[in-house]
């Protein structure tokens, strides 16, 4: 067996700290429910709102002004995720690698001028 | 220093290392949280010329364990307008990718002396996976949730506005910290971060930083923005924004809950400062070789201090950024600097060595599971 190589115990132990920590964050909150005292009144339940009656509630339809970056982070994101392999097995492949991530890439380079041409990145 | 590979019947200290490195992590966590926060209050009151704390044990050292214990006996208020269910898996949402996301941090090695009389060096990691690189962004991705969840179920308008702040912010540094990522990738031709510091190990000149000079510092810088902004810190912190959303996402938490938030800020700080010290400024490897006798977590422990000390520092001397003018750096700056950085770097590697190179960096130190798996043989 090489030595050089990971192994599904290395991801056991990942698995294992995951719940370790969840673990941990139960016996917190458990323990500050056990020692925190309780006594809710009305007004100490309302939504906070520096005092002030709050007017309706906040699930209401808004306008997230950032929708379109939204969008393109997506189509970037789903590059990035491409170009991990790439970067790895670059040595192995050298300048023909290159030339090939350099076309993909600026296709998505062209897209992001296109969009930053259009306003598409300017708050109205 | 040379251990002794003790053995009790099937398990020896090899196996158990990566549980043994678990354990280290989580109490690190635990025990250097509160002394960060102390650092961080004392320096700001410094930069900002006032005393800070000074109340509690000696230099006010016990005022973070003090506060701890106080938020444990304070009343858990839970507005009636929430949404109850979503309204608890947040805080815990927030803090699971922090801690988890230490998992394939590798901080230091350890020197076994085996069975048969030869040492062997084995990477001090919970997790020591090929992928560990792509594992830590996906976790430290995951993290926004618990905020923008915390943000919708709170039913209050400050924190909607801090969690629709924050989901703006990962979608406009995400992008510029994976690429930045992915550049050291390149640059060492693994995902596994051990193999990232091996390949930067003999002196601070062999550190990813002073790497392709100037591209690399670039890179860096740029990593060092990004992680800024990832973790939501000052001037960055636009989730919170005491001054305009009271506290932004966490208005409606209080006691463990608004602990939990405030401990996976801590956390996700030190795993996204242990990344930066991991890809560009050599991990566990002393900067000199001459000091090389001094153990490696305590390399870790100082470059990660000095990484925390930045953090400090930007958030004593920048005011916060305006919202769009933080999406703008983040896609009209940062994204494009660090894709022509990213190929930059590509076509160097290439020219200075056209032919093929050898794939991955043979490593010296052997992955402690796969040990395991032979000694079972």
């Amino acid at each position: 067996m090489p030595a050089d190589q990971s192994s599904d115990f290395s991801y056991l132990a990942v698995v294992v700290f995951t719940f370790v920590g969840i673990a941990f964050i139960a016996f917190n909150l458990l323990l500050a429910r056990l020692l925190s005292p309780s006594a809710p009144t009305p007004e100490k339940l309302t939504t906070y709102e520096c005092g002030v009656q709050p007017i309706g509630d906040a699930w209401r339809q808004f306008n997230p002004r950032y929708y379109l970056f939204a969008l393109l982070f997506v189509v970037f994101d789903v590059e990035a995720v491409f170009l991990y392999p790439w970067a790895v097995a670059f040595r192995q492949v050298g300048a023909f690698a290159v030339a090939e991530m350099l076309i993909f890439v600026g296709l998505l380079i062209a897209g992001l001028i296109f969009a930053w041409r259009r306003e598409a990145l300017q708050w109205e | 220093m040379i251990i002794p590979n003790y053995r009790l019947g099937p398990i020896d200290l090899v196996t158990l290392l990566p549980y043994i490195a678990m354990l280290c992590i989580i109490g690190f966590i635990l025990a250097i949280v509160p002394l960060l926060i102390w650092i961080e209050r004392v320096v700001i009151s410094l930069m900002q010329d006032r005393i800070g704390p000074n109340r509690v044990g000696p230099r006010g050292l016990l005022q973070t364990i003090a506060d701890g214990i106080k938020l444990f006996f304070k009343e858990d208020i839970q507005p009636r307008a929430v949404d109850v269910r979503i309204y608890y898996l947040a805080p815990v949402l927030a803090m699971i990718p922090a801690l988890t996301a230490g998992a394939t941090l590798p901080f230091s090695t350890v020197r076994f002396r085996m069975e048969d009389g030869s040492v062997q060096t084995f990477p001090m990691v919970v997790g020591n996976v090929n992928i560990g690189i792509l594992f830590i962004l996906a976790m430290a991705s995951l993290q926004v949730y618990g905020i923008i969840l915390a943000g919708w179920s709170s039913n209050n308008k400050y924190s909607l506005l801090g969690g629709l702040r924050a989901s703006a912010q990962v979608i406009s540094y995400e992008l510029a910290m994976s690429l930045a990522i992915l550049s050291a990738v390149l640059m060492s031709g693994s995902l596994n971060l051990v193999h990232v510091v091996e390949a930067q190990m003999n002196g601070f000149w062999n550190w990813n930083l002073f790497a392709y000079p100037p591209l690399g510092f670039i890179i860096t810088v740029i990593y060092l923005i990004s992680m800024v902004a990832e973790t939501n810190r000052a001037p960055f912190d636009l989730p919170e924004a005491e001054s305009e959303l009271i506290a932004g996402f966490h208005t409606e938490y209080s006691s463990m809950k608004f602990a939990m938030f405030f401990m996976g800020e801590y956390a996700s700080m030190l795993v996204v400062s242990g990344v930066a010290v991991s890809l560009w400024f050599g991990g566990w490897t002393s900067p000199l070789p001459l000091l090389d006798f001094i153990p490696g977590f305590i390399w870790f422990l100082v470059k990660l201090f000095a990484l925390f000390f930045v953090y400090v520092w930007l958030r004593a001397s920048l005011p916060r950024l305006r919202y769009d003018a933080l999406m703008n750096l983040g896609w009209k700056r940062m994204l494009p600097t660090a894709l022509v950085i990213l190929f930059l770097i590509a076509c160097w590697n290439t020219l200075r060595t056209p032919q093929a190179q050898d794939a991955n960096p043979v490593s010296e130190i052997t992955m402690a599971p796969a040990r395991a798996a032979e000694g079972e043989r």
